[in-house]
């Protein structure tokens, strides 16, 4: 079992949830993040005054598959969301110990 | 004029220049987070440039001289000899009238919503000020519908459905938001916008009696009436059909009532306002169901609440209307003892209003489509216009 997070851009999340569901993905945890990477922030004027905006908003996606299914997903969501500029983000797999689903106590690849 | 009237009058315009950023935090609470600054901005855009068009030319073309038929003259371009000798009271009526030019195609922002480009909404308002409401707020007073003896005591037809109507062109031309639509964000907004709308619309309709008089008190008592019976009757609708009442319904309830009553509201007395605001609740309440069964995009609902319920308040007249109570000149409802005329110029004047108001308003935004384009790029669509058209941003999480 691997844990996939994606940080994506924002307008992009549709694209991303569409493309994991005809993946076969059967759930999925988004959240609104900020951050930088190499894309650096922006810059809002107000009053005439300009405001360094260093942390720009994304989207961060966190789902559990199985090992055979990490390729799938990982080519899925790089694909639903690249848009060839700077900024698209990342996409990073991590290993997991243990998973329960609480309502059943399943564990395992039952509990995915 | 009177004093006590001038007064009335000066109090009454500052009331509806306030409807202005009232119906902005009404539409901007029901948009989504990342673009109600550009809705906000979309309104008080309006009270920036319309002001101005209705003092250099607007006013001039719409009312002097007031029995053209068609269009007005060249003889008060800005201002030209009206001055404060006398009463004032002529500067007083184009303040006044000024604020309903600059609050009605701020009403068509809220169909526009969230993928509209801030430079083409920046054109189209003054043009459209100038080629569709003055026309047609000519022909409903002084001009040819009101000789006819329609009637339109403070803009549903010259201001509600017309922008109604307007709202609907215009999404046709824009087409659907790419994202669909989204909950509202902010209720709590919603409901400020709502309370200031109420509030401003006591001068939108009994300031449009033009004198402290008899008129001016029934026209506030059947705004503060149906507005209530309106919001209670879309409350009561949607408790039954769809299990909750709801905040946003009683919003809605109390908008579509104010609409409703705005053409009748020196027309009707005792238990009209009631009756026509219930009418108008449940029949908005079903009404902005119709943009699902016809496929067109009014973002928050302009269509349904406006221009439905300027129609269902502007054919009520010609029912309701009530001459005797008033002393006035002017033709009895059904229920009053008339007969079918005054229903039949309601009708024919909102079908003037609605055939001119929607041909031009899609030629001028297939026009704008044409030249600098009306919809914001889909990155920018889906990223926010807050920060794509505006460079701000409505909430930080993060300092």
């Amino acid at each position: 079992m691997k844990l996939i997070t994606a940080i994506v851009k924002p307008f992009k999340l549709d694209d991303v949830k569409d493309a994991l569901k005809a993946a076969g993905v059967q759930g999925i945890t988004v959240s609104e993040v900020r951050g930088f990477g190499r894309q650096g922030g922006h810059s809002e004027t107000y009053r005439g005054a300009e405001y360094k905006i260093d942390f720009v908003p994304k989207v961060r996606l966190e789902l559990v598959v199985d090992d055979s299914a990490v390729d799938g997903v990982v080519n899925a969501i790089k694909a639903a969301a690249s848009t060839g500029k700077i900024g698209d983000g990342k996409i990073w797999v991590t290993g997991i110990d243990r998973i329960v689903r609480i309502r059943t106590g399943e564990e395992g690849s039952d509990a995915i | 004029m009177d004093s006590g009237s001038l007064a009335w009058v000066l109090v009454s315009a500052a009331l509806v220049l306030f409807m202005t950023p009232g119906l902005a935090f009404f539409y901007g609470g029901m948009d989504r987070s990342r673009n109600v600054l550009n809705m906000l901005m979309m309104n008080f855009y309006c009270v920036l440039i319309v002001p101005i068009v209705w003092v250099a030319v607007g006013y001039s073309l719409s009312q002097v001289p007031f029995e053209n038929d068609f269009i007005g003259g060249f003889d008060s371009f800005f201002l030209k000899d009206i001055t404060v000798a006398g009463d004032g009271s002529t500067l007083a009526i184009v303040a006044f009238l000024g604020m309903f030019a600059a609050i009605t195609p701020a009403l068509i922002s809220g169909a526009v919503a969230d993928r509209m480009k801030f430079s083409a909404w920046a054109i189209f308002v003054p043009v459209w000020s100038l080629l569709v409401y003055v026309p047609v707020f000519k022909w409903v007073y002084g001009g040819w519908l009101g000789q006819r003896g329609s009637l339109d005591f403070a803009g549903g037809t010259a201001i509600h459905v017309n922008a109604g109507i307007a709202a609907l062109a215009a999404v046709m031309v824009l087409g659907k938001r790419k994202s669909g639509a989204q909950p509202p964000h902010s209720m709590p907004l919603v409901m400020i916008g709502t309370g200031i709308l109420w509030f401003g619309w006591f001068g939108f309709n009994a300031g449009s009696a033009l004198a402290a008089n008899g008129q001016a008190a029934q026209a506030f008592m059947n705004t503060f009436l149906a507005a209530a019976a309106a919001g209670l009757a879309w409350v009561i609708v949607e408790w039954l059909r769809d299990g909750h009442p709801t905040n946003l319904g009683a919003a809605s309830g109390i908008v579509a009532g104010l609409v409703a009553i705005t053409p009748a509201a020196g027309y009707v007395s005792g238990p009209a306002p009631i009756f026509i605001g219930l009418i108008a609740g449940v029949v908005c309440c079903y009404a902005v169901r119709l943009k699902s069964k016809f496929g067109y995009d009014d973002a928050l609902d302009v269509v349904g609440v406006h221009f439905v319920g300027g129609l269902v308040g502007s054919l009520l007249i010609g029912f309701f209307a009530n001459p005797s109570f008033f002393d006035g000149a002017f033709e009895e409802g059904i229920f009053y003892g008339g007969d079918a005329g005054l229903l039949l110029e309601q009708a024919l004047a909102n079908g003037a209003a609605i055939v001119w108001s929607f041909v031009l308003t899609f030629a001028i935004m297939v026009a704008l489509k044409k030249t600098i384009g009306v919809r914001v790029s889909d990155e920018d669509e889906a990223t926010g216009l807050d920060l794509s058209e505006h460079g701000e941003t409505a909430y930080r999480g993060l300092a």
